[in-house]
Protein backbone atom coordinates (compact mmCIF):
# COMPACT_ATOMS: atom_id res chain seq x y z
CA UNK A 1 0.00 0.00 0.00
CA UNK A 2 2.81 2.32 0.92
CA UNK A 3 4.35 1.75 -2.49
CA UNK A 4 1.21 2.64 -4.42
CA UNK A 5 1.25 6.08 -6.01
CA UNK A 6 -0.36 9.02 -4.21
CA UNK A 7 -3.54 8.90 -6.25
CA UNK A 8 -5.15 5.46 -6.32
CA UNK A 9 -7.93 5.05 -8.84
CA UNK A 10 -10.17 2.08 -8.10
CA UNK A 11 -12.10 1.03 -11.16
CA UNK A 12 -13.34 -2.09 -12.92
CA UNK A 13 -16.35 -3.94 -14.15
CA UNK A 14 -19.76 -2.97 -12.89
CA UNK A 15 -20.49 -4.85 -9.66
CA UNK A 16 -16.95 -6.17 -9.21
CA UNK A 17 -16.69 -4.82 -5.66
CA UNK A 18 -14.83 -1.57 -6.35
CA UNK A 19 -16.53 0.46 -3.64
CA UNK A 20 -16.11 -2.21 -0.97
CA UNK A 21 -12.42 -2.47 -1.83
CA UNK A 22 -11.99 1.32 -2.04
CA UNK A 23 -13.58 1.88 1.38
CA UNK A 24 -11.51 -0.90 2.98
CA UNK A 25 -8.33 0.38 1.34
CA UNK A 26 -9.03 3.94 2.46
CA UNK A 27 -9.65 2.92 6.05
CA UNK A 28 -6.50 0.80 6.10
CA UNK A 29 -4.41 3.67 4.72
CA UNK A 30 -5.80 5.90 7.41
CA UNK A 31 -5.00 3.31 10.08
CA UNK A 32 -1.39 3.39 8.88
CA UNK A 33 -1.30 7.04 9.88
CA UNK A 34 -1.66 8.61 6.45
CA UNK A 35 -3.63 11.78 5.75
CA UNK A 36 -6.27 10.23 3.53
CA UNK A 37 -9.08 11.38 1.31
CA UNK A 38 -11.59 9.35 -0.70
CA UNK A 39 -13.69 10.76 -3.52
CA UNK A 40 -16.96 9.09 -4.48
CA UNK A 41 -16.90 9.50 -8.27
CA UNK A 42 -19.64 6.97 -8.97
CA UNK A 43 -21.92 8.50 -11.60
CA UNK A 44 -23.51 5.15 -12.50
CA UNK A 45 -24.81 3.35 -9.43
CA UNK A 46 -27.75 4.71 -7.46
CA UNK A 47 -27.16 2.53 -4.34
CA UNK A 48 -24.21 1.12 -2.36
CA UNK A 49 -21.93 4.11 -2.95
CA UNK A 50 -19.06 5.17 -0.71
CA UNK A 51 -20.89 8.41 0.15
CA UNK A 52 -23.20 6.25 2.29
CA UNK A 53 -20.23 5.66 4.63
CA UNK A 54 -19.29 9.37 4.77
CA UNK A 55 -20.13 9.90 8.44
CA UNK A 56 -18.36 6.68 9.45
CA UNK A 57 -15.16 7.50 7.58
CA UNK A 58 -15.14 11.13 8.70
CA UNK A 59 -15.17 9.92 12.28
CA UNK A 60 -11.96 8.05 11.47
CA UNK A 61 -10.42 11.31 10.29
CA UNK A 62 -10.80 10.59 6.58
CA UNK A 63 -11.74 13.39 4.22
CA UNK A 64 -14.71 12.24 2.17
CA UNK A 65 -15.47 14.07 -1.04
CA UNK A 66 -18.95 13.32 -2.28
CA UNK A 67 -21.73 15.19 -4.04
CA UNK A 68 -23.33 17.91 -1.92
CA UNK A 69 -25.63 16.70 0.86
CA UNK A 70 -28.87 17.54 -0.92
CA UNK A 71 -27.65 16.07 -4.20
CA UNK A 72 -26.36 12.73 -2.91
CA UNK A 73 -29.48 11.01 -4.28
CA UNK A 74 -30.16 13.42 -7.12
CA UNK A 75 -29.53 10.77 -9.78
CA UNK A 76 -27.45 13.21 -11.84
CA UNK A 77 -23.85 12.66 -12.90
CA UNK A 78 -22.41 15.68 -11.09
CA UNK A 79 -18.95 15.68 -9.53
CA UNK A 80 -17.88 18.17 -6.86
CA UNK A 81 -15.18 20.71 -7.69
CA UNK A 82 -13.42 19.62 -4.50
CA UNK A 83 -11.94 16.68 -6.41
CA UNK A 84 -9.54 19.18 -8.01
CA UNK A 85 -8.23 19.99 -4.53
CA UNK A 86 -7.29 16.34 -4.05
CA UNK A 87 -5.52 16.30 -7.41
CA UNK A 88 -3.44 19.35 -6.40
CA UNK A 89 -2.86 18.94 -2.65
CA UNK A 90 0.00 16.46 -2.48
CA UNK A 91 -0.20 16.23 1.32
CA UNK A 92 -3.14 13.82 0.83
CA UNK A 93 -3.09 10.17 -0.07
CA UNK A 94 -6.10 9.93 -2.33
CA UNK A 95 -8.47 7.11 -3.27
CA UNK A 96 -10.81 7.69 -6.21
CA UNK A 97 -13.82 5.37 -6.10
CA UNK A 98 -14.93 5.33 -9.73
CA UNK A 99 -18.21 4.01 -11.17
CA UNK A 100 -18.24 0.72 -13.06
CA UNK A 101 -17.42 -0.06 -16.69
CA UNK A 102 -16.34 2.42 -19.35
CA UNK A 103 -19.38 4.58 -18.63
CA UNK A 104 -18.23 5.08 -15.04
CA UNK A 105 -14.59 5.57 -16.01
CA UNK A 106 -15.63 8.45 -18.24
CA UNK A 107 -15.74 10.56 -15.07
CA UNK A 108 -11.92 10.40 -15.00
CA UNK A 109 -11.60 12.05 -18.40
CA UNK A 110 -11.81 15.61 -17.13
CA UNK A 111 -8.83 15.07 -14.78
CA UNK A 112 -6.63 14.07 -17.70
CA UNK A 113 -4.38 17.11 -17.25
CA UNK A 114 -3.47 15.95 -13.73
CA UNK A 115 -3.45 12.20 -14.25
CA UNK A 116 -1.51 12.18 -17.52
CA UNK A 117 1.54 13.46 -15.59
CA UNK A 118 1.70 10.14 -13.79
CA UNK A 119 1.70 9.97 -10.03
CA UNK A 120 -1.31 7.68 -10.01
CA UNK A 121 -2.13 3.99 -9.86
CA UNK A 122 -5.23 2.79 -11.66
CA UNK A 123 -6.21 -0.56 -10.19
CA UNK A 124 -8.74 -2.77 -11.95
CA UNK A 125 -10.97 -4.77 -9.60
CA UNK A 126 -11.94 -8.18 -10.99
CA UNK A 127 -14.61 -10.57 -9.76
CA UNK A 128 -14.50 -13.64 -11.97
CA UNK A 129 -17.83 -14.78 -10.51
CA UNK A 130 -19.62 -11.97 -12.36
CA UNK A 131 -21.25 -13.20 -15.59
CA UNK A 132 -19.32 -10.87 -17.92
CA UNK A 133 -15.84 -11.16 -16.43
CA UNK A 134 -15.46 -14.89 -16.02
CA UNK A 135 -12.68 -15.31 -18.61
CA UNK A 136 -9.32 -13.55 -19.12
CA UNK A 137 -10.41 -12.38 -22.60
CA UNK A 138 -13.55 -10.70 -21.26
CA UNK A 139 -11.58 -8.99 -18.46
CA UNK A 140 -9.01 -7.71 -20.97
CA UNK A 141 -11.81 -6.32 -23.12
CA UNK A 142 -13.28 -4.48 -20.12
CA UNK A 143 -9.89 -3.09 -19.13
CA UNK A 144 -9.31 -1.74 -22.62
CA UNK A 145 -12.74 -0.11 -22.72
CA UNK A 146 -12.11 1.47 -19.33
CA UNK A 147 -8.67 2.72 -20.38
CA UNK A 148 -10.14 4.29 -23.51
CA UNK A 149 -12.87 6.06 -21.53
CA UNK A 150 -10.50 7.16 -18.73
CA UNK A 151 -7.84 8.21 -21.28
CA UNK A 152 -5.10 6.74 -19.08
CA UNK A 153 -3.60 3.25 -18.83
CA UNK A 154 -4.28 0.89 -15.95
CA UNK A 155 -1.32 0.05 -13.70
CA UNK A 156 -2.45 -2.98 -11.72
CA UNK A 157 -5.03 -5.68 -11.01
CA UNK A 158 -6.98 -6.72 -7.94
CA UNK A 159 -8.42 -10.20 -7.66
CA UNK A 160 -11.64 -9.63 -5.76
CA UNK A 161 -13.39 -12.83 -6.82
CA UNK A 162 -16.07 -13.61 -4.30
CA UNK A 163 -19.61 -14.92 -3.75
CA UNK A 164 -20.48 -12.53 -0.89
CA UNK A 165 -21.17 -14.50 2.30
CA UNK A 166 -20.85 -17.80 0.40
CA UNK A 167 -17.24 -17.11 -0.69
CA UNK A 168 -14.82 -20.01 -0.46
CA UNK A 169 -11.09 -20.30 -1.08
CA UNK A 170 -11.98 -21.99 -4.40
CA UNK A 171 -13.64 -18.80 -5.61
CA UNK A 172 -10.52 -16.80 -4.85
CA UNK A 173 -8.19 -19.34 -6.51
CA UNK A 174 -10.34 -19.61 -9.63
CA UNK A 175 -10.37 -15.82 -9.86
CA UNK A 176 -6.60 -15.78 -9.34
CA UNK A 177 -6.11 -17.96 -12.42
CA UNK A 178 -8.14 -15.51 -14.50
CA UNK A 179 -6.38 -12.48 -13.09
CA UNK A 180 -2.88 -13.94 -13.45
CA UNK A 181 -3.62 -14.72 -17.10
CA UNK A 182 -4.82 -11.13 -17.59
CA UNK A 183 -1.61 -10.03 -15.89
CA UNK A 184 0.46 -11.90 -18.51
CA UNK A 185 -1.56 -10.65 -21.48
CA UNK A 186 -1.75 -7.02 -20.37
CA UNK A 187 1.64 -6.96 -18.65
CA UNK A 188 0.05 -5.56 -15.48
CA UNK A 189 1.02 -6.69 -11.97
CA UNK A 190 -1.52 -8.36 -9.69
CA UNK A 191 -1.35 -5.91 -6.77
CA UNK A 192 -3.87 -7.37 -4.34
CA UNK A 193 -5.95 -10.43 -3.63
CA UNK A 194 -8.87 -9.22 -1.57
CA UNK A 195 -11.23 -11.45 0.37
CA UNK A 196 -13.27 -11.38 3.55
CA UNK A 197 -11.05 -12.00 6.57
CA UNK A 198 -12.04 -15.65 7.16
CA UNK A 199 -11.24 -16.58 3.54
CA UNK A 200 -8.17 -14.36 3.29
CA UNK A 201 -6.61 -16.30 6.17
CA UNK A 202 -6.70 -19.49 4.04
CA UNK A 203 -5.03 -18.06 0.91
CA UNK A 204 -1.79 -19.97 0.27
CA UNK A 205 1.56 -18.27 -0.18
CA UNK A 206 3.23 -17.95 -3.56
CA UNK A 207 0.40 -16.25 -5.46
CA UNK A 208 0.92 -12.98 -7.25
CA UNK A 209 -0.35 -10.02 -5.23
CA UNK A 210 -0.58 -9.06 -1.59
CA UNK A 211 -3.41 -10.67 0.38
CA UNK A 212 -5.79 -7.91 1.45
CA UNK A 213 -8.40 -8.96 4.03
CA UNK A 214 -11.57 -6.88 3.84
CA UNK A 215 -14.62 -6.23 5.98
CA UNK A 216 -18.07 -5.85 4.43
CA UNK A 217 -18.70 -2.21 5.21
CA UNK A 218 -21.18 -1.64 2.38
CA UNK A 219 -23.51 -4.57 3.03
CA UNK A 220 -26.12 -4.18 5.78
CA UNK A 221 -25.80 -6.80 8.53
CA UNK A 222 -29.22 -8.27 7.75
CA UNK A 223 -28.35 -8.89 4.10
CA UNK B 1 -25.35 -23.62 -14.81
CA UNK B 2 -22.90 -22.70 -12.04
CA UNK B 3 -23.80 -19.93 -9.66
CA UNK B 4 -22.82 -16.41 -10.67
CA UNK B 5 -23.02 -13.18 -8.77
CA UNK B 6 -25.75 -10.97 -10.19
CA UNK B 7 -27.44 -7.74 -9.41
CA UNK B 8 -31.21 -8.09 -9.04
CA UNK B 9 -32.01 -6.04 -12.11
CA UNK B 10 -29.61 -8.02 -14.30
CA UNK B 11 -30.90 -11.31 -12.93
CA UNK B 12 -34.48 -10.42 -13.91
CA UNK B 13 -33.29 -9.88 -17.48
CA UNK B 14 -31.34 -13.13 -17.57
CA UNK B 15 -34.30 -15.08 -16.17
CA UNK B 16 -36.75 -13.50 -18.61
CA UNK B 17 -34.61 -14.38 -21.61
CA UNK B 18 -34.16 -17.91 -20.31
CA UNK B 19 -37.96 -18.15 -19.99
CA UNK B 20 -38.31 -17.31 -23.67
CA UNK B 21 -39.10 -13.62 -23.43
CA UNK B 22 -37.95 -12.05 -26.68
CA UNK B 23 -39.48 -8.57 -26.49
CA UNK B 24 -38.83 -5.77 -24.06
CA UNK B 25 -40.39 -2.34 -24.30
CA UNK B 26 -39.63 0.25 -21.67
CA UNK B 27 -38.49 3.66 -20.66
CA UNK B 28 -35.62 4.38 -18.23
CA UNK B 29 -36.09 5.22 -14.56
CA UNK B 30 -33.94 4.64 -11.47
CA UNK B 31 -33.60 2.20 -9.66
CA UNK B 32 -34.33 -0.34 -12.41
CA UNK B 33 -32.18 0.95 -15.27
CA UNK B 34 -29.80 -2.00 -15.23
CA UNK B 35 -32.67 -4.16 -16.46
CA UNK B 36 -33.42 -2.34 -19.73
CA UNK B 37 -29.67 -1.87 -20.15
CA UNK B 38 -29.19 -5.62 -19.80
CA UNK B 39 -32.00 -6.34 -22.24
CA UNK B 40 -30.69 -3.85 -24.79
CA UNK B 41 -27.38 -5.73 -24.77
CA UNK B 42 -28.62 -9.30 -24.48
CA UNK B 43 -31.94 -9.52 -26.38
CA UNK B 44 -30.44 -8.87 -29.84
CA UNK B 45 -28.02 -11.78 -29.23
CA UNK B 46 -30.96 -14.22 -29.10
CA UNK B 47 -32.92 -12.68 -31.97
CA UNK B 48 -35.13 -10.64 -29.67
CA UNK B 49 -36.11 -6.99 -29.78
CA UNK B 50 -35.35 -4.32 -27.22
CA UNK B 51 -37.03 -1.01 -27.82
CA UNK B 52 -36.78 2.10 -25.72
CA UNK B 53 -40.14 3.74 -26.26
CA UNK B 54 -40.75 7.49 -26.22
CA UNK B 55 -42.67 7.12 -22.95
CA UNK B 56 -44.07 4.59 -20.50
CA UNK B 57 -47.47 4.94 -22.12
CA UNK B 58 -46.04 3.95 -25.49
CA UNK B 59 -44.05 1.10 -23.95
CA UNK B 60 -47.01 -0.56 -22.28
CA UNK B 61 -49.04 -0.32 -25.48
CA UNK B 62 -46.21 -2.01 -27.37
CA UNK B 63 -46.43 -4.76 -24.77
CA UNK B 64 -50.16 -4.97 -25.51
CA UNK B 65 -49.44 -5.39 -29.21
CA UNK B 66 -46.73 -8.02 -28.82
CA UNK B 67 -48.74 -9.97 -26.25
CA UNK B 68 -51.77 -9.86 -28.56
CA UNK B 69 -49.63 -11.45 -31.25
CA UNK B 70 -48.79 -14.25 -28.83
CA UNK B 71 -45.21 -13.25 -27.97
CA UNK B 72 -43.57 -13.58 -24.58
CA UNK B 73 -43.07 -9.94 -23.69
CA UNK B 74 -42.26 -7.78 -20.72
CA UNK B 75 -41.75 -4.25 -19.54
CA UNK B 76 -40.25 -2.81 -16.41
CA UNK B 77 -40.29 0.46 -14.55
CA UNK B 78 -40.28 2.00 -11.12
CA UNK B 79 -43.21 3.51 -9.28
CA UNK B 80 -43.97 6.76 -11.17
CA UNK B 81 -43.43 4.92 -14.45
CA UNK B 82 -45.87 2.19 -13.42
CA UNK B 83 -48.46 4.87 -12.67
CA UNK B 84 -48.04 6.05 -16.25
CA UNK B 85 -48.55 2.49 -17.48
CA UNK B 86 -51.75 2.04 -15.47
CA UNK B 87 -54.15 2.61 -18.35
CA UNK B 88 -52.32 0.14 -20.57
CA UNK B 89 -52.18 -2.46 -17.81
CA UNK B 90 -55.96 -2.26 -17.48
CA UNK B 91 -56.35 -2.70 -21.25
CA UNK B 92 -54.04 -5.72 -21.15
CA UNK B 93 -56.03 -7.27 -18.30
CA UNK B 94 -59.30 -6.49 -20.09
CA UNK B 95 -58.10 -8.03 -23.34
CA UNK B 96 -56.74 -11.00 -21.33
CA UNK B 97 -53.18 -10.80 -22.53
CA UNK B 98 -50.25 -12.53 -20.83
CA UNK B 99 -47.18 -10.43 -20.05
CA UNK B 100 -44.74 -9.58 -17.28
CA UNK B 101 -44.58 -6.15 -15.69
CA UNK B 102 -41.67 -5.56 -13.31
CA UNK B 103 -41.94 -2.80 -10.73
CA UNK B 104 -38.76 -1.94 -8.81
CA UNK B 105 -40.36 0.32 -6.25
CA UNK B 106 -38.93 3.66 -5.10
CA UNK B 107 -40.14 6.12 -2.50
CA UNK B 108 -43.23 8.18 -3.34
CA UNK B 109 -45.69 9.76 -3.75
CA UNK B 110 -45.13 11.84 -6.86
CA UNK B 111 -41.65 11.81 -8.28
CA UNK B 112 -40.51 10.81 -4.79
CA UNK B 113 -36.92 9.64 -4.58
CA UNK B 114 -34.68 6.87 -5.85
CA UNK B 115 -34.24 4.88 -2.63
CA UNK B 116 -36.10 1.62 -1.93
CA UNK B 117 -39.76 1.47 -0.85
CA UNK B 118 -42.78 -0.83 -0.70
CA UNK B 119 -45.34 1.89 -1.03
CA UNK B 120 -46.79 0.51 -4.28
CA UNK B 121 -48.59 -2.33 -2.48
CA UNK B 122 -51.95 -0.63 -2.97
CA UNK B 123 -51.14 0.10 -6.59
CA UNK B 124 -50.04 -3.47 -7.34
CA UNK B 125 -52.70 -5.40 -5.44
CA UNK B 126 -55.75 -3.13 -5.50
CA UNK B 127 -55.58 -0.60 -8.28
CA UNK B 128 -53.02 -1.07 -11.02
CA UNK B 129 -55.53 0.64 -13.28
CA UNK B 130 -59.25 1.22 -13.71
CA UNK B 131 -61.94 -1.42 -13.76
CA UNK B 132 -62.62 -4.78 -12.12
CA UNK B 133 -59.37 -6.60 -12.73
CA UNK B 134 -56.58 -8.32 -10.91
CA UNK B 135 -52.87 -8.68 -11.50
CA UNK B 136 -51.02 -11.67 -10.16
CA UNK B 137 -48.43 -9.95 -7.95
CA UNK B 138 -45.28 -11.81 -6.94
CA UNK B 139 -42.83 -10.42 -4.39
CA UNK B 140 -39.44 -12.14 -4.17
CA UNK B 141 -37.12 -11.69 -1.19
CA UNK B 142 -33.83 -12.77 -2.75
CA UNK B 143 -32.21 -12.60 -6.16
CA UNK B 144 -32.52 -16.37 -6.50
CA UNK B 145 -36.23 -16.20 -5.78
CA UNK B 146 -36.55 -13.24 -8.12
CA UNK B 147 -35.18 -15.27 -11.05
CA UNK B 148 -37.36 -18.27 -10.12
CA UNK B 149 -40.49 -16.13 -9.98
CA UNK B 150 -39.70 -14.20 -13.17
CA UNK B 151 -39.39 -17.48 -15.05
CA UNK B 152 -42.57 -18.86 -13.54
CA UNK B 153 -44.46 -15.62 -14.09
CA UNK B 154 -44.42 -16.08 -17.87
CA UNK B 155 -46.03 -19.50 -17.41
CA UNK B 156 -48.61 -18.14 -14.98
CA UNK B 157 -49.42 -15.33 -17.42
CA UNK B 158 -49.84 -17.79 -20.28
CA UNK B 159 -51.86 -20.27 -18.24
CA UNK B 160 -54.47 -17.70 -17.19
CA UNK B 161 -54.06 -15.17 -20.00
CA UNK B 162 -53.42 -12.53 -17.38
CA UNK B 163 -50.68 -9.95 -16.74
CA UNK B 164 -48.30 -10.71 -13.88
CA UNK B 165 -46.40 -8.13 -11.87
CA UNK B 166 -43.13 -8.99 -10.17
CA UNK B 167 -42.59 -6.38 -7.50
CA UNK B 168 -39.31 -5.68 -5.75
CA UNK B 169 -38.17 -2.71 -3.76
CA UNK B 170 -35.15 -0.81 -5.08
CA UNK B 171 -32.87 -2.75 -2.74
CA UNK B 172 -33.73 -6.02 -4.51
CA UNK B 173 -33.05 -4.41 -7.86
CA UNK B 174 -29.69 -3.07 -6.81
CA UNK B 175 -28.23 -5.69 -4.50
CA UNK B 176 -26.07 -8.58 -5.63
CA UNK B 177 -26.39 -12.22 -4.66
CA UNK B 178 -25.28 -15.61 -5.95
CA UNK B 179 -27.83 -16.95 -8.39
CA UNK B 180 -28.45 -19.96 -10.57
CA UNK B 181 -31.09 -19.96 -13.32
CA UNK B 182 -33.47 -22.87 -12.74
CA UNK B 183 -36.37 -24.07 -14.84
CA UNK B 184 -39.74 -23.74 -13.12
CA UNK B 185 -41.96 -26.77 -12.63
CA UNK B 186 -43.55 -27.62 -15.96
CA UNK B 187 -47.10 -26.39 -16.44
CA UNK B 188 -49.52 -27.60 -19.04
CA UNK B 189 -49.98 -24.41 -21.02
CA UNK B 190 -52.89 -23.89 -23.38
CA UNK B 191 -52.18 -23.11 -27.04
CA UNK B 192 -52.37 -19.40 -27.88
CA UNK B 193 -55.12 -19.96 -30.43
CA UNK B 194 -56.48 -16.49 -29.68
CA UNK B 195 -53.38 -14.64 -30.85
CA UNK B 196 -53.46 -12.38 -33.90
CA UNK B 197 -51.07 -14.36 -36.02
CA UNK B 198 -53.06 -14.44 -39.26
CA UNK B 199 -56.17 -16.41 -40.21
CA UNK B 200 -54.24 -19.11 -42.10
CA UNK B 201 -57.30 -19.94 -44.17
CA UNK B 202 -59.80 -19.79 -41.28
CA UNK B 203 -63.08 -18.04 -41.88
CA UNK B 204 -62.82 -15.84 -38.76
CA UNK B 205 -60.31 -13.39 -37.37
CA UNK B 206 -58.90 -13.27 -33.87
CA UNK B 207 -59.58 -9.88 -32.32
CA UNK B 208 -57.67 -8.40 -29.38
CA UNK B 209 -59.84 -5.73 -27.80
CA UNK B 210 -60.95 -4.33 -24.47
CA UNK B 211 -63.89 -2.27 -25.74
CA UNK B 212 -67.42 -3.60 -25.17
CA UNK B 213 -70.16 -1.02 -25.59
CA UNK B 214 -73.02 -3.35 -24.75
CA UNK B 215 -73.24 -3.35 -20.94
CA UNK B 216 -74.72 -6.85 -20.82
CA UNK B 217 -71.79 -8.13 -22.88
CA UNK B 218 -69.31 -6.25 -20.70
CA UNK B 219 -70.85 -7.64 -17.54
CA UNK B 220 -70.57 -11.12 -18.98
CA UNK B 221 -66.92 -10.49 -19.77
CA UNK B 222 -66.35 -9.26 -16.20
CA UNK B 223 -67.96 -12.37 -14.73
CA UNK B 224 -65.70 -14.51 -16.88
CA UNK B 225 -62.70 -12.58 -15.56
CA UNK B 226 -63.89 -13.01 -11.99
CA UNK B 227 -64.24 -16.76 -12.45
CA UNK B 228 -60.65 -16.79 -13.67
CA UNK B 229 -59.51 -14.78 -10.62
CA UNK B 230 -61.21 -17.28 -8.28
CA UNK B 231 -59.27 -20.02 -10.04
CA UNK B 232 -56.01 -18.10 -9.54
CA UNK B 233 -56.85 -17.56 -5.86
CA UNK B 234 -57.30 -21.31 -5.53
CA UNK B 235 -54.08 -22.30 -7.30
CA UNK B 236 -51.47 -19.60 -7.03
CA UNK B 237 -51.15 -18.51 -3.40
CA UNK B 238 -47.46 -18.54 -2.41
CA UNK B 239 -46.02 -17.85 1.02
CA UNK B 240 -43.33 -18.82 3.48
CA UNK B 241 -43.97 -19.60 7.15
CA UNK B 242 -40.86 -19.21 9.29
CA UNK B 243 -40.36 -19.89 13.01
CA UNK B 244 -44.11 -19.94 13.68
CA UNK B 245 -44.26 -23.01 15.96
CA UNK B 246 -44.81 -21.21 19.22
CA UNK B 247 -44.67 -17.50 18.55
CA UNK B 248 -45.33 -14.61 20.92
CA UNK B 249 -46.01 -12.50 17.88
CA UNK B 250 -46.00 -13.10 14.12
CA UNK B 251 -44.50 -10.49 11.83
CA UNK B 252 -45.90 -10.30 8.32
CA UNK B 253 -43.44 -8.91 5.81
CA UNK B 254 -42.45 -9.42 2.17
CA UNK B 255 -39.41 -8.67 0.03
CA UNK B 256 -36.40 -6.98 1.61
CA UNK B 257 -38.32 -6.24 4.79
CA UNK B 258 -38.83 -9.95 5.45
CA UNK B 259 -35.05 -10.41 5.43
CA UNK B 260 -34.66 -7.72 8.04
CA UNK B 261 -37.35 -9.43 10.12
CA UNK B 262 -35.46 -12.74 9.91
CA UNK B 263 -32.46 -10.95 11.37
CA UNK B 264 -34.71 -9.57 14.12
CA UNK B 265 -36.04 -13.07 14.85
CA UNK B 266 -32.48 -14.21 15.67
CA UNK B 267 -31.85 -11.21 17.90
CA UNK B 268 -35.17 -11.66 19.72
CA UNK B 269 -34.42 -15.34 20.37
CA UNK B 270 -31.33 -14.26 22.32
CA UNK B 271 -33.65 -12.32 24.62
CA UNK B 272 -36.20 -15.09 24.95
CA UNK B 273 -38.81 -13.54 22.66
CA UNK B 274 -40.17 -15.84 19.98
CA UNK B 275 -41.08 -14.00 16.81
CA UNK B 276 -42.58 -15.79 13.81
CA UNK B 277 -42.72 -14.63 10.22
CA UNK B 278 -45.36 -15.10 7.56
CA UNK B 279 -43.95 -13.93 4.27
CA UNK B 280 -46.48 -13.48 1.48
CA UNK B 281 -44.75 -14.31 -1.80
CA UNK B 282 -47.89 -13.74 -3.84
CA UNK B 283 -49.29 -10.38 -2.71
CA UNK B 284 -52.27 -11.15 -4.90
CA UNK B 285 -53.65 -13.68 -4.35
CA UNK B 286 -52.89 -12.87 -0.69
CA UNK B 287 -52.45 -15.80 1.76
CA UNK B 288 -55.53 -14.90 3.84
CA UNK B 289 -56.12 -18.50 4.95
CA UNK B 290 -52.60 -18.84 6.31
CA UNK B 291 -52.97 -15.67 8.37
CA UNK B 292 -56.30 -16.93 9.65
CA UNK B 293 -54.85 -20.29 10.62
CA UNK B 294 -51.96 -18.76 12.55
CA UNK B 295 -54.20 -16.21 14.24
CA UNK B 296 -55.10 -19.06 16.60
CA UNK B 297 -51.46 -19.56 17.59
CA UNK B 298 -50.18 -16.03 18.21
CA UNK B 299 -51.00 -13.10 20.48
CA UNK B 300 -50.74 -10.56 17.70
CA UNK B 301 -49.55 -9.76 14.20
CA UNK B 302 -47.09 -7.06 13.24
CA UNK B 303 -47.01 -5.78 9.69
CA UNK B 304 -43.50 -4.59 8.81
CA UNK B 305 -43.27 -2.53 5.65
CA UNK B 306 -41.31 0.10 3.81
CA UNK B 307 -44.48 2.15 3.58
CA UNK B 308 -46.91 3.76 5.99
CA UNK B 309 -48.90 0.53 6.30
CA UNK B 310 -50.48 -0.65 3.07
CA UNK B 311 -50.63 -4.37 3.90
CA UNK B 312 -52.37 -3.98 7.27
CA UNK B 313 -55.87 -4.29 5.78
CA UNK B 314 -55.10 -7.61 4.11
CA UNK B 315 -53.65 -9.03 7.32
CA UNK B 316 -56.77 -7.86 9.17
CA UNK B 317 -58.99 -9.58 6.61
CA UNK B 318 -56.97 -12.76 7.16
CA UNK B 319 -56.99 -12.47 10.95
CA UNK B 320 -60.72 -11.76 10.80
CA UNK B 321 -60.76 -9.99 14.18
CA UNK B 322 -59.20 -12.90 16.08
CA UNK B 323 -56.02 -11.01 16.98
CA UNK B 324 -54.84 -7.42 16.83
CA UNK B 325 -52.70 -6.27 13.89
CA UNK B 326 -49.94 -3.76 14.67
CA UNK B 327 -47.71 -1.90 12.29
CA UNK B 328 -44.10 -0.81 12.06
CA UNK B 329 -42.63 0.81 9.00
CA UNK B 330 -40.29 3.33 7.49
CA UNK B 331 -41.06 5.13 4.29
CA UNK B 332 -39.78 7.54 1.66
CA UNK B 333 -36.72 5.43 0.90
CA UNK B 334 -35.73 4.68 4.50
CA UNK B 335 -35.03 1.02 5.28
CA UNK B 336 -36.19 -0.26 8.69
CA UNK B 337 -33.35 -1.05 11.09
CA UNK B 338 -33.50 -4.33 13.02
CA UNK B 339 -33.31 -2.39 16.31
CA UNK B 340 -36.36 -0.30 15.43
CA UNK B 341 -38.44 -3.40 14.67
CA UNK B 342 -37.25 -5.09 17.85
CA UNK B 343 -38.17 -2.09 20.00
CA UNK B 344 -41.66 -2.11 18.49
CA UNK B 345 -42.07 -5.83 19.22
CA UNK B 346 -41.06 -5.30 22.86
CA UNK B 347 -43.47 -2.40 23.15
CA UNK B 348 -46.36 -4.49 21.82
CA UNK B 349 -45.59 -7.53 23.95
CA UNK B 350 -45.01 -5.38 27.02
CA UNK B 351 -48.39 -3.78 26.54
CA UNK B 352 -50.08 -7.14 26.00
CA UNK B 353 -49.05 -8.49 29.41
Amino acid sequence: MQEDKRIRIITGHYGSGKTEFAVNYTIKLSEEGKKVAIADMDIVNPYFRSREKKAYMEKLGIRVVAPLEGAANADIPALPAEIYALMQDSSYDVVLDVGGDAVGAKALGRYFDYLSRGGYDMLIVVNANRPNTGSPESVVRYIEEIERAARIPATGLINNTHMLRETTLDDVLRGQEVVEEVSRVKNLPVKYISAVESVAAQIPKGLQGEVFPIKMYMRPEWL
Amino acid sequence: MAKVLMKGNEAIGAAAIKAGCRFFFGYPITPQNELPEYMSRELPKVGGTFLQAESEVAAINMVYGAAGAGARVMTSSSSPGISLKAEGISYIAGAELPCLIVNIVRGGPGLGGIQPAQSDYFLATKAAGHGDFRLVVLAPASIQEMTDLVMESFDIADQYRNPVMVIGDGMLGQMMEPVELREPKKRDLPAKDWATTGTAGRNYRNVINSLALDPAELEKHNLKLQAKYREIEKNEVKYEVYNCDNPDIIAVAYGTTSRIVKNVIGKCKEEGINVGLIRPISLWPFPYDVINEYADRTKAFLSVEMSTGQMIDDIKIGANGKKPVYFYGRTGGMVPEPDGIMAEIKKILGGAK
